[in-house]
């Protein structure tokens, strides 16, 4: 588990960018898994990307779809069987406690439970790598202890786990390695 | 094999949904587009049956085959044996040529004129229907009869199935002009209308980028979806013309009683009207293909 931190613009969103190939290196290598992402070709792209999940500020929920179809959308992708899909997108639901309301529509969820259904969304594939991007920006404490719990709680499983942050009640509580940016360069 | 099934269904129910959501949409660009092939589909209809209908009305063109003059009676007897048997010829009629000369002082009022002649300038003669009424086999019957002993001339009276047939195919061409018209304004009708789905489904689009999914996936309910479109506009079409034809065979009925003879006007064959889904079909398919290739890529998660 790494948190990356530092000021607003100093690159952390541009690095999980780069990471997911949503943004292309201008110079130098992006490596992940062994597989250098900036030379991808972009039909490699989608591949790389379901082994990849992405938790984003913005959350990008379809708010025309209900919950759990939200969560089902990377098991459609990869084509997975209806039934086997149905049963991943239950399991991740019910692993971030929004089992109970697989059938709403995202209008309806807090902001906490919204986030908690992108990180169902996201760790559905069973990705190995999980970006973050300020989880708990917008959350209340009692949340955000939630969501860093979720996370903890996926890493103990052997996902790596990548956050961008710059909640120091975070770093405090999970004690990851901390990687710190400062005008796009690795400060310590 | 089977999940790339799956996903080919899924794509199609997503495609099926998409039309059914927002039918009174759906229903006015299936009704334009089935009015805008029913007119060259229409119009196709009517030379297919123009040329039917020619070929079915008694027309087997004429030929006339005058001997030589200098003909004696037994030859006229070998050309009539040798008509027999020619596969070609349908019946034909032996006209002595002082029937002929009868006839003509009958018909043209040129009786002072045949009667100063003191001999019977004619040939004897033999009319001769074929069996085929297609140019080409007549021009080519002509050739061959002429090249008989003792004809003199032999005319072929195919200048009306020459008209006709080039007349028919003024029309085939005039047919084709307006299906290509229309088919192109039918393409960019379906690229508008891709065009403004993916714009509308952009969140969509850019959430399945992001989690993995392949531009064929996404491209692929679209592509149906303009498949679907162009399908049942030309089903729409095929009903149009339907319409048309029960509506002109009940008009026609009248007429067919009046002049007893039977006309009455055909649909499309089912070969025809197949192409007509499949080109429809098409169409639509390569209109949204366009379109999603104009424009998908410009979205992309940020």
């Amino acid at each position: 588990m790494v948190v990356i931190t530092g000021h607003s613009g100093a690159g952390k969103s541009t690095l999980l960018k780069l990471i997911a190939a949503i943004e292309r290196p201008t110079s130098g290598t992006v490596i992940v898994n062994g597989q250098n992402v900036g030379a991808l070709r972009s039909s490699a792209i989608p591949y790389l990307r379901r082994n990849l999940g992405l938790v984003f500020q913005d959350q990008k929920l379809l708010f025309d779809r209900t919950v759990l179809e939200n969560v089902l959308l990377p098991l459609q992708v990869t084509g997975l069987h209806r039934r086997e899909a149905g049963k991943r997108a239950r399991a991740a639901l019910d692993k971030v406690g929004l089992l109970a309301r697989e059938r709403s529509k995202p209008v309806t969820l807090s902001g906490g439970e919204q986030q908690r259904l992108c990180i169902a969304r996201a760790i559905v594939n069973r990705p190995s790598i999980l970006l973050a991007d300020e989880p708990t920006a917008s959350l209340d404490a009692a949340y955000a202890g939630e969501i860093m719990e979720i996370f903890r709680s996926f890493n103990q499983v052997g996902v790596t786990v990548l956050i961008a942050t710059h909640d120091e009640g975070m770093i405090e509580r999970l004690r990851p390695r901390v990687l710190h940016l400062d005008h796009g360069g690795l400060a310590s | 094999m089977t999940r790339w099934l799956a996903q080919h269904a899924q794509a199609f129910a997503l495609a099926l949904r998409k039309l059914a959501a927002t039918p009174w949409n759906a229903f006015s660009s299936i009704a334009a587009m089935g009015i805008a092939l029913s007119l060259p589909a229409g119009g196709y209809v009517l030379l297919e049956n123009a040329a039917a209908l020619s070929s079915q009305v008694d027309s087997a063109p004429q030929i006339s085959l005058f001997l030589a003059p200098d003909a004696a009676k037994g030859d006229a007897g070998q050309i009539e044996s040798r008509l027999k048997k020619h596969s070609q010829v349908q019946s034909f009629q032996f006209v002595p040529k002082d029937e002929a000369l009868e006839r003509l002082k009958g018909s043209t009022g040129l009786a002072d004129v045949v009667e100063s002649l003191g001999r019977n300038p004619l040939p004897d003669a033999f009319v001769v229907q074929a069996k085929s009424s297609s140019p080409d086999v007549l021009e080519g019957l002509r050739e061959e009869l002429a090249g008989w002993p003792k004809v003199g001339h032999v005319q072929l009276d195919s200048a009306w199935a020459k008209r006709l047939d080039a007349l028919l195919r003024v029309g085939k061409i005039a047919v084709l002009v307006l299906a290509a018209l229309l088919a192109f304004a039918l393409v960019t009708a379906i690229f508008n209308t891709i065009r403004l789905q993916i714009l509308t489904q952009r969140d969509e689009i850019e959430v399945a980028k992001m989690v993995g999914a392949t531009s064929g996936f996404i491209r692929r309910p679209f592509l149906y979806y303009g498949a679907l479109q162009g399908l049942t506009g030309g089903a729409a079409a095929w009903g149009i013309i339907a319409v048309v034809l029960w509506v002109l065979n009940g008009a026609l009925a009248e007429v067919s009683r009046l002049y007893a003879i039977n006309i009455q006007l055909a649909h499309l064959s089912p070969e025809d009207s197949l192409s007509l889904f499949g080109f429809a079909a098409w169409l639509g398919w390569l209109g949204a293909w366009m379109s999603v290739g104009r424009h998908l890529w410009q979205i992309e998660p940020r």
